[in-house]
Order: structure tokens, then C-alpha cells, then sequence
């Protein structure tokens, strides 16, 4: 069969603000068959964004198309005028964007947005564009399509949302689908059903598609083939079965390796303590939630009768899908959110519920580290300045002694004594990760709050990030509550577990206790969806999982 | 919740003007001298200020004086202005003087925004279709510099060329309140082109920004990728988004026209409010600035209410909530 696209020889270069070039796709090359789904697999920076993308005739700004071509039923769509890239996009190849939340356009209807194209390519009249819609509503599994798309974007999930950015790319009947990373940013369980919902949707269609994607094992239950992409260039080119069961390249041996095991008892550290010792910190029927507050209950309630104990050395894994209250879990122990029933304990002694009548040294013994080391680091300060502060506010710490202090976090982070003079912008997502994690540490606090630390970087980076922490916590005897959406990494690291579904505690208990039968109903589906690293495994688990969603909605916690 | 957040606007608005009113009363019982004084000049000797401040009222506490003065602003009862009017008599009433000022500033301000708000939106939309062209370049560098120069200056180069080289306009604007039809036009040319320039030069510029702002959102790039046309993607998808940010410059611009503009109307010595206020000023007409204060802080609080009702009602989320 004849190929739908080629990929030849591809090179893009980024054009720096000086006018210099650096190469970023440096001689790609592959081929789409009609009907295949091929996924593009690397970190960020392999250049598979930039690679997809090219199937559009279109760059990124700042990025410049150097050689090669990219030929879509034989033409080439980087030397194509522009009006016909316009008239081939939205018919011929469709793309699907990695956060639908920005992808649609808040202020327009959802069925304006999703039959746009089909009707301004004029392929379809707008009654039966919009029926084409409906269709494709049902079968996404959208609720209410007859009704969707009179809605605007804010009033849908995220979830749905994503799936309806797959019949908006759908509509218009394209023969290639370009998909980018478009189940990186939901929770497993929703993972799941939009995972499902695209792969019998591109089976029932007939189109083909490109799947980009930094995680193995969304690929292996969706991808023919797989072409394993770093800095750029080609490691690994193969079928899925092959590159997932025989991985040829050092390279995809390194992500394969990354990629955690699925959450089972066994795999968490075990920390011997005594039973009767004071806890670290303890929750004591906390009630929580934002907007005002009214006899001990918020507005807008997220957190109902949380009941925690952590103890001295002890790292408790919370885990929950987005919106759970994880985070508001975190804020009310740091004192960011003051809670609006119940008590904070800190070593047995009541913790005032607000930060700023916290004393000095109760807010040095908790230190959160944020999820984003971008946006948490000031881009104006050299690290030595963002780990200076702690230790002058807490420890007072001047000169000599404060310089020596910076070297020694600098080491337990591993990262070189020069970083010190450095800014945050000239280190790697990692290494900002790291002296995140060093500028909470400096502190010399009791309980570090980690707030999906490692959801941001790419698989190799977040699992040596989780083996830092594994040894922070071995040499410092700091305690951890570990929140993440990721159940095998919580799995892997933490060695007590707190399931929090809807703003409730629903599961908690150790790793060995959480992560064995007799399941929790809910853990049981949280196990189920974090996706195996083989070929086949959707299919097999498809029906447990729908089931187990199916009584979560009927609500089996209350 | 649309309603319910139209209605918070609207309390904000009345809440700010009371505050406005409070800060008002207070700051020009601040400036020196009192009206007793000067209304009697000369003539003043301690019995008769006494006797003239116990007929004006003054000698109430100042809680007391603000309320009476809050009292008959409310009900439209300007005060009579305290000066002006020659030693030992007690002047015209304020209304009076402000009315034709204000049918003035009104007039001008009108012709202004009727010319300028077209006009700049469509150069700003322009600009921001083909950034970095050779349009996008010579409307952002003219704008540039028309906001560099101080508003003045403007005023002269404009009298520089059309009054003096070109001798096509008369260099002052003076009316004696007959005008009609092309007089009328004629008269309020100069100082009108003045404004048009100043004030569409700030709307282009804030109309360019916020298209080009919305125009790298990832919503923009999905449309680049559906291949909509780009005169769609601008009139459509971005417009909307853009409605909020641009009445807002609109808006702050319309009340410059009404209270700020005195150094184009000294220019062309064009009657209008602002000139007025300092006149009042110069002559310590406390009631007369107190009036023009109050009109011109409530023409900045409602129009602004304006331009953020429009922001409100054009969010999507508010329009229509889950």
C-alpha cells in the first residue's frame, strides 16, 4: 500500500533572537500508511512536537523549516503555498492539541468550534456538519449530543472536553489525525475512557494518525508502529510489539526502565517505627473549602473529616484524581488555606489554622515544594540567593557559615558547587526540580509537602527525582507527604497511602495494606486504570475498569 | 450570576462616587483662604467676615457641611458660585455657568469619539493582521510618537500646519455660542483633529496589543490548524476576546475628553468644563471646583462601570454559567 505521508529527511532549525540557527529535527524520516497509527515517543526537546506539527506544513514561530520534505498523497506540504496549506488543513490532516482547556476558544460554542472546519472547507452544510457532530458525540460517549453543542467550553470537563477536541478534528472525515500528547494532562481513570473512545473512533473512521506521546505505555495499547525520537533524531524504528517487548536501542532501554511498575503491594520502602510516638503531624477532622465560612463550613466545601497521622520518618503517598482536594490538603497543612473545622497538629500541639499567626519556627518545620520549579523559583535570583533566604529567616545563618550551608544542599541534590552563582533560566526542568526540593530542605524543616513534584518532567528526569527524594529522606529523616495523581509512583516511593476520592479519605493504610486484596472499590479502580507496558492490556481491562467507574458514579462511598 | 454581577458592579460604582465625594469635600476645604474673604476683598473686617460665614453656613461643624452639600448635589442643586461676581454680592448660580461649558466639552468630546474610535480600532486591527509589516511599522512607530509628544505640542504642530502654513483653519476656537452648521464645524476642526490624534493614537496601539495577545493563544493556533482564513480568525475568534480590554482604553479615553483636555482648550481657547474648573480654581471658587470635580469624577466612574459591564457581559462564563 501506497504511503499516506513520508516523512523525508526532515530538518527544522530554531532561529535565536541573534539570527543563529540550532538544528532541532536533524534528519527524520518515516511513513504513515492509510489506516496505521504510528506514535512519535521521547522527553521534551526530542523534537516529536515540532516533527507532528510538520505534517501540517506548520512550525512553531521562531522555528524554520531548513530541509527535507514531507509529502501528504505524494505532495510536498512545506513548499506549499499557503492557501492550499489552508485548504489542507481540517480536511486532509486534523490536529488534536495535548490541553483541550486552551484549545478551544471560550468565547464560541462548542458545536461552532467542532463543525468550523468541516463547513468552511465546505464539505458539509452546517444542518449536516452538525449532525455529523452528533454523531460523533455518540460515539465519543459524550453526555447530552443533542444538546452539546449549544454549550461553551467552561461548561464541559476536562475530560469531555478532550474527547470533543477528537470529534473536532473528526468532523471534517481528514485522512490523517495528528495527536499531541492528548491524555497527558488527565487523571488515569479519565485516561482510560478518552484512550478508548480515540481508539475505536480512528478504527471506526478508517483514518490514520500520529499518536505523540512521552509515555510507553499509553503507546503500547494504541500504536502499529513506534519511532522513538531524541534530541531530534531517529533511535528506534519498529512495530509496537516489537519495540515494547525487544527494545534494540539503548535509548528506549533507558525509557522502558523509567517507566514505573504497576502499583502492587511489596514495592514500597518500609520504615521501622514504634506505634506509640507522638505523630509529626497530625489532621484532626479537618473541614476545609474556599469562599466564606459559616459555623465551620467553607462556601465552596472541598475537604470533609480528614483524619491523618504522620509520624517522624514516615512518607504518606496521597493520592486522588484532580480535584479530589489533594493540593487543599497540602495548603491546609502548610496554613496556606486556613481550615474551617478541625485541628493541625504539630507534635501534639495545636497549630493555629492561618500561616500568619504560625510562629517562626512552627513554619520552618513545614516547607512545601510546588509542583512547578518555573514559576516557584524567582527568575531574578541566583540560587544562591533563593537558598540563602531560608537559612538567614530560620537559622540565621550569615557569611561563612551560610555559603558552607548552600554547598552542602547543593550536594545532597547533586547538583555541581557552580550552580550556586547561577540563575533558575539557565537550568534543565530536573535541575530546577532539584533546587526546589534544596530550598524547602534548607529550612532544616520536619515535614516536607511534595505537590506532584515530578508530574511536570519527563519519565527518565521525574524517576531520578524520586530517587533523590528516597535518599533525602534516608539521610535526613524528614518526613513526606507525597501527593500525585501517579498511583506506581506513590506506590513506589511512599510507605503509607491515603486514597482521597471527592474531598473524603476513602482508603488509608500502608502501601502493603492499601495495595492488597481485599481492594477498596475505588483503589481497585485507580489500580486498574494506570495503563501495563504491553500490547493488548486496554482491551483486556476495559470492562472491569468501565465497571468500577460505573459504581463510583453511582456514588459507593456514601 | 451575570445579574448578580452587573449589580456588584453597579454598588461598586455608587460606593466609589461617595468615597470620590468625601475626598473631594475634604481636599478643597484644604486649600487656603476661604470664600467669606474673598467674596468681601477689601471691604472684609472681622465683624462682617463673621456675619457673611454665619449667612453662608460656614461656621457649621464639617460633617455637617458635607451633607448639606451632598444633599443638594443630589438634588441637583449646584450651589451658587461665591465669586466672580464683584465685592459683597453673592454670585450666579453654578448650574448656570456649567451648562453651556458643558454643552461645549459634550460637543467636542463627541465629535472625538465618533471619529477616533472607528478609526483607530480599524488601523489598530489593521496593524495587528500583518505584524511586522510595513503597515504593522509605520502605524506602531506614528502612534508611538504621537504619545511621546506632549499633548501641547501636538496642539501647536497642528495649528503650525493648518492655521499658519496652510491657513485652511483659524487658530483659535473661540465661540460665542451662535454657531451653527459649518461655523460651528469650522470652529471645533482644530481642537478636534488635536484630540482625534492624541486619542486614537492610545486606542490603536491598546487595540493592536491585545488582538496580537489573543492571536498567540494555543485557541488561535488550533484555528491556524483547522485552516480557518485569517480574516475569520481575527473578526471571529479573536474579537470577542477582545472586547474587554479595548472598551476599557475606550472608555478611559472618553473621560479624558471630559476633564482633562485643559491644556487643548487653553490652546485653542475653547469655552469648555475644563477650563472652567480652573478658572474656579483661580479664583477660589470652592463650590464652582467642588461641581466640576464631582462632574468629572462621576463621568470617569460611570464610564468605566460602562467598559467593565461590557467586559462582564462579554465573558462567557458569567453569560452563561454551568
Amino acid at each position: 500500500m501506497a504511503p499516506l505521508l513520508e516523512v523525508d529527511n526532515l530538518k527544522i532549525d530554531a532561529r535565536k533572537d541573534d539570527g543563529s540557527l540550532t538544528p532541532i529535527v536533524k534528519g527524520v524520516s518515516f511513513n504513515v500508511k492509510p489506516g496505521e497509527v504510528l506514535a512519535l515517543i521521547g522527553e521534551s526537546g526530542s523534537g516529536k512536537t515540532t516533527i507532528a506539527l510538520s505534517a501540517l506544513g506548520y512550525t512553531k514561530p521562531g522555528l524554520e523549516f531548513t530541509s527535507g520534505e514531507v509529502r501528504l498523497h505524494g505532495q510536498d506540504v512545506i513548499s506549499m503555498p499557503s492557501e492550499e496549506k489552508r485548504l489542507m488543513r481540517g480536511q486532509k490532516v486534523a490536529y488534536l492539541a495535548q490541553s483541550a482547556a486552551a484549545t478551544f476558544n471560550p468565547a464560541m460554542t462548542i458545536g461552532e468550534q467542532v463543525t468550523e472546519s468541516a463547513i468552511i472547507h465546505g464539505q458539509l452544510l452546517k444542518e449536516d456538519a452538525e449532525n455529523r457532530a452528533k454523531e460523533l458525540y455518540r460515539a465519543l460517549e459524550l453526555p447530552e449530543p443533542e444538546r452539546l453543542g449549544k454549550r461553551y467550553p467552561h461548561q464541559v470537563s476536562g475530560g469531555q472536553l478532550q474527547r470533543l477536541m477528537a470529534a473536532m478534528a473528526l468532523c471534517g472525515n481528514p485522512d490523517l489525525l495528528v495527536l499531541d500528547e492528548p491524555t497527558t494532562a488527565l487523571d488515569v481513570t479519565t485516561q482510560i475512557e478518552v484512550l478508548k473512545a480515540f481508539k475505536s473512533v480512528i478504527k471506526q473512521e478508517g483514518s490514520a494518525a500520529i499518536y505523540v506521546t512521552h509515555d510507553l505505555s499509553v503507546v503500547a495499547q494504541i500504536a502499529d508502529e513506534i519511532v522513538v525520537l531524541y534530541a531530534g533524531e531517529v533511535q528506534e524504528h519498529g512495530s509496537a510489539e516489537q519495540v515494547v517487548s525487544t527494545p534494540n536501542h539503548d535509548y528506549t532501554r533507558r525509557l522502558m526502565n523509567a517507566v514505573r511498575p504497576p502499583p502492587a503491594a511489596g514495592h514500597g520502602d518500609k520504615i521501622e517505627k514504634s506505634n506509640n510516638e507522638v505523630p509529626v503531624l497530625e489532621l484532626k477532622n479537618i473541614f476545609a473549602g474556599y469562599g466564606k465560612i459559616r459555623d465551620g463550613t467553607a462556601n465552596i466545601s472541598v475537604l470533609e473529616n480528614i483524619n491523618i497521622k504522620i509520624s517522624k520518618g514516615q512518607t504518606v503517598g496521597v493520592i486522588g484524581e484532580s480535584g479530589c482536594g489533594k493540593s487543599t490538603m497540602a495548603r491546609v497543612m502548610s496554613g496556606l488555606l486556613p481550615a474551617s473545622k478541625g485541628n493541625v497538629l504539630l507534635r501534639g500541639e495545636n497549630l493555629k489554622p492561618d500561616l500568619k499567626n504560625r510562629s517562626r519556627s512552627e513554619l520552618q518545620k513545614i516547607q512545601f515544594v510546588f509542583q512547578m520549579a518555573d514559576t516557584a523559583l524567582n527568575p531574578r535570583q541566583r540560587i544562591d540567593q533563593i537558598l540563602g533566604r531560608p537559612l538567614e529567616f530560620y537559622l540565621e545563618l550569615r557569611g561563612g557559615e551560610k555559603r558552607k550551608r548552600i554547598a552542602e544542599l547543593l550536594e545532597m541534590v547533586e547538583l555541581p558547587q557552580d550552580f550556586a552563582g547561577r540563575y533558575p533560566d539557565e537550568l534543565s526542568g530536573g535541575q530546577k526540580q532539584r533546587i526546589n526540593l534544596a530550598r524547602a530542605l534548607a529550612a532544616s524543616p520536619e515535614i516536607l509537602l511534595c505537590d506532584e513534584v515530578i508530574s511536570a518532567l519527563d519519565t527518565i528526569v521525574g524517576a531520578n527525582i524520586i530517587e533523590l527524594l528516597k535518599q533525602l529522606r534516608k539521610n535526613t529523616g524528614v518526613s513526606f507527604v507525597f501527593i500525585s495523581h501517579d498511583l506506581s509512583t506513590v506506590a513506589s516511593f511512599a510507605d503509607h497511602i491515603v486514597v482521597l476520592y471527592a474531598g473524603k479519605v476513602v482508603d488509608q493504610g500502608t502501601v502493603d495494606e492499601v495495595l492488597s486484596p481485599p481492594y477498596h472499590p475505588y483503589t481497585r479502580l485507580l489500580i486498574s486504570s494506570v495503563p501495563e507496558l504491553r500490547v493488548g492490556w486496554l482491551e483486556e481491562s476495559v470492562d472491569e475498569i468501565e465497571e468500577l467507574s460505573l459504581k463510583r458514579d453511582q456514588g459507593f462511598i456514601n | 450570576m451575570l445579574f448578580q454581577a452587573v449589580l456588584k458592579r453597579i454598588l461598586i460604582g455608587f460606593a466609589t462616587l461617595f468615597v470620590v465625594s468625601i475626598i473631594i469635600f475634604l481636599g478643597t476645604s484644604l486649600l487656603p483662604g476661604d470664600v467669606a474673604e474673598i467674596i468681601l476683598g477689601q471691604m472684609a473686617t472681622p465683624e462682617s467676615l463673621a456675619a457673611l460665614r454665619e449667612k453662608l453656613g460656614m461656621n457649621h461643624p464639617p460633617h455637617t457641611r458635607y451633607l448639606l452639600w451632598l444633599g443638594n448635589l443630589l438634588s441637583g442643586d449646584l450651589g451658587m458660585s461665591k465669586a466672580g461676581s464683584g465685592a459683597g454680592t453673592i454670585g450666579t448660580e453654578i448650574s448656570v455657568m456649567i451648562a453651556p461649558r458643558l454643552v461645549n466639552t459634550l460637543r467636542l468630546a463627541g465629535m472625538v469619539a465618533l471619529i477616533s474610535i472607528p478609526l483607530a480600532m480599524s488601523l489598530g486591527l489593521l496593524a495587528s493582521m500583518y505584524p511586522g509589516s510595513r503597515i504593522d511599522r509605520t502605524i506602531t512607530f506614528t502612534t508611538l510618537s504621537i504619545i511621546s509628544i506632549p499633548d501641547f505640542l501636538v496642539a501647536m504642530i497642528l495649528v503650525m500646519i493648518f492655521a499658519v502654513q496652510l491657513g485652511w483653519l483659524p487658530s483659535i476656537a473661540y465661540m460665542s455660542g451662535n454657531e451653527t452648521g459649518w461655523q460651528l464645524i469650522r470652529a471645533l476642526l482644530m481642537p478636534t483633529l488635536t484630540l482625534v490624534t492624541i486619542v486614537s493614537a492610545q486606542i490603536i496601539r491598546m487595540t493592536r496589543a491585545t488582538i496580537l495577545n489573543i492571536m498567540s493563544s494555543p485557541y488561535i493556533e488550533m484555528a491556524i490548524l483547522k485552516g480557518v482564513p485569517r480574516k475569520r480568525i481575527i473578526l471571529r475568534h479573536s474579537l470577542l476576546n477582545t472586547i474587554g480590554p479595548i472598551v476599557n482604553v475606550i472608555a478611559l479615553n472618553l473621560a479624558w475628553l471630559i476633564g482633562g483636555v485643559v491644556i487643548v482648550e487653553t490652546v485653542f481657547a475653547y469655552p469648555g468644563l475644563a477650563k472652567l474648573m480652573i478658572d474656579g480654581v483661580q479664583t477660589r471658587d470652592l463650590p464652582l471646583v467642588q461641581a466640576c470635580a464631582m462632574i468629572f469624577c462621576g463621568t470617569y466612574v460611570v464610564l468605566i462601570m460602562i467598559a467593565d459591564m461590557a467586559s462582564i457581559i462579554s465573558n462567557p462564563r458569567l453569560r452563561h454559567p454551568k
